[in-house]
């Protein structure tokens, strides 16, 4: 038996970095795997049961290995609208949180990211684990040139508890105070007590929170969590629901060397008003003009067989895409897949598995939400 | 943790080979190996009657993390695959060396099972790895 395809995980030999749960995944027999550098859980027996207790109960995954900036100072606001593809003067409430891109000069996506207005001289920013420290180094360069500073609040636990009963389990143990805010609470909104932060955003296509909270009381709230029923999920199956939700992940649907417009986060591109200039705007707008020759796309494999990341797509018209994520839809019992692909794709492909033509089907990239299929299968 | 049963021998790509009293032998993946998969979701099987040399290519098991090829561990004929990975490919996680099986091969040549692993051999190798 050889592994034909490389694992989702991949090997280092840096030194392996550890969050504040490493020993509570360990007791709970978490099958631990290098991911980007972090000793992180990819399960704790089945990835498929973890998947499905997020669709239909709650589930809890450690993503304490992601980075949290923020920033703070009289000019906050002028720079997140410089540095962003997205437009933080969306953000009108206190604790309202938007997606976006960052981006380089030539619109290659440098991260994706979560942005939160905590009030107008105060923003937090949640990026990803892999690209923390080309992100801190773009951030802090670009913050030169404006009255801001910058802070990576490396000492916070991040703990995702995701499913439709997340709510309810996490505001019955939550602090008292913040159990009552947490409870009020619009979708990709958050409150805050203290150093204790709630955030109703995820990455599973369930409802549910993120929550920071400092490192000394991440183990205890873990351990209140797997008490109240909350089932301990690995990065396995969160790789798997936010595949089905259609969500990009940075580094495999989407680097710098692609643009949002062709990576299907067009949405999350800002071009109104007209005068923002934003980082990578103008080669945006030069890109915009000439018009896109590639799509983003969903899949799904109408034979058997599991779609995998890097597979060439083959279109009617003998043009070929490739798949940026694939992988076995627990929920819908098919392999789904986002692809990049030629325009000019129909209804239907051919997939290239292994020497192999198979048939596919081209759907919306996104393929489950709230529990329930969205597309027709 | 994985077991490894003595009553077979193992290939170094993780292969089980069992000689059975009927001088076949049959064939499926080690404990250690569907551990390390995590999830099968899909099995391809090789066909009735094809033929087989040691150490080719002859099925495909997929997971929620990869796909894996499974060599012959002898050189023979298949003259059985076990159907019932078709649906419920779970068998291999819940059962590697019982009912998740995968295929039995009519070996021309039961010495070839000599170069393959013993049971401590094999477990050498694992913790090696």
């Amino acid at each position: 038996m050889v592994f034909a395809c490389r694992p989702f995980f991949v090997l280092r030999n840096e030194m392996i970095r550890k969050t504040i749960l490493n020993d509570a995944h360990r007791k709970l027999g978490a099958r631990m795997v290098d991911f980007g550098g972090w000793d992180m859980p990819v399960n704790y027996g089945s990835q498929i049961d973890e998947h499905h207790v997020v669709r239909n109960s709650v589930g809890m995954f450690d993503v304490s290995h992601m980075t949290v900036i923020d920033i703070h100072g009289p000019q906050a606001k002028l720079f997140l609208q410089y540095l962003l593809a997205n437009d933080v003067a969306k953000l009108t409430r206190q604790g309202k949180a938007l997606y976006s891109c960052m981006l380089n000069e030539s619109a290659g996506i440098i991260d994706d990211l979560i942005v939160y207005f905590l009030d107008d001289e105060n923003y937090r920013l949640v990026v990803n684990a892999s690209t923390r420290e080309k992100d801190l180094a773009w951030i802090e360069e670009q913050a030169k040139s404006f009255d801001v500073s910058v802070s990576e609040r490396s000492q916070l636990a991040m703990i995702a508890v995701q499913g439709p009963k997340a709510r309810q389990k996490v505001c019955s143990i939550l602090p008292e105070r913040l159990g009552l805010s947490a409870a009020e609470i619009k979708p990709f909104s958050a409150c805050w007590f203290g150093e204790w932060f709630v955030g109703r955003t995820g990455y599973t296509g369930e409802d549910g929170f993120e929550i920071m909270l400092p490192e000394d009381k991440a183990e205890g709230f873990w351990n209140q969590l797997l008490q109240v029923g909350v089932k301990p999920c690995g990065l396995g199956a969160r790789d798997t629901l936010r595949l089905e939700a259609g969500m990009s992940l940075y580094g495999q649907d989407m680097d710098e060397n692609q643009n949002p417009l062709e990576s299907g986060l067009a949405w999350t591109v800002a071009w109104q008003p007209n005068d923002r200039e934003f980082i990578g705007r103008a080669a945006l707008d030069a890109i915009k003009r000439q018009g896109l020759n590639s799509k983003f796309v969903g899949l799904l494999l109408e034979e058997k067989g599991v779609l995998r990341g890097h597979q060439p797509v083959v279109l009617d018209d003998g043009s070929v895409g490739e798949i940026t994520s694939g992988g076995y839809s627990p929920t819908m019992a098919r392999s789904i897949a986002l692809a990049r692909v030629p325009a000019s794709i129909g209804e239907t492909c051919k997939i290239d598995m292994r020497g192999k033509l198979k048939e596919a089907t081209v759907v919306k990239p996104c393929f489950v939400r709230q529990g329930e299929i969205q597309i027709d299968v | 943790m994985s077991n490894t049963p003595d009553d077979r021998k193992y290939a170094d790509s993780h292969e089980w080979a069992l000689l059975e009293a009927d001088g076949n032998v049959r064939v499926g993946i080690s404990d250690h190996a569907q551990e390390l998969l995590g999830d099968l979701v899909f099995v391809e099987l090789p066909e009735a009657g094809q033929s087989v040399g040691k150490g080719d290519e002859c099925s495909v098991v997929e997971s929620v993390k990869a796909a894996s090829d499974i060599y012959s561990p002898v050189t023979g004929e298949i003259i059985a695959i076990n159907d019932a990975l078709e649906d419920s490919p779970e068998a291999i996680n819940e059962s590697a060396y019982e009912d998740g099986w995968i295929f039995i091969v009519k070996p021309t040549d039961t010495s070839e099972l000599d170069e393959l692993l013993d049971a401590d051999g094999y477990q050498n190798l694992i913790e090696d790895e």
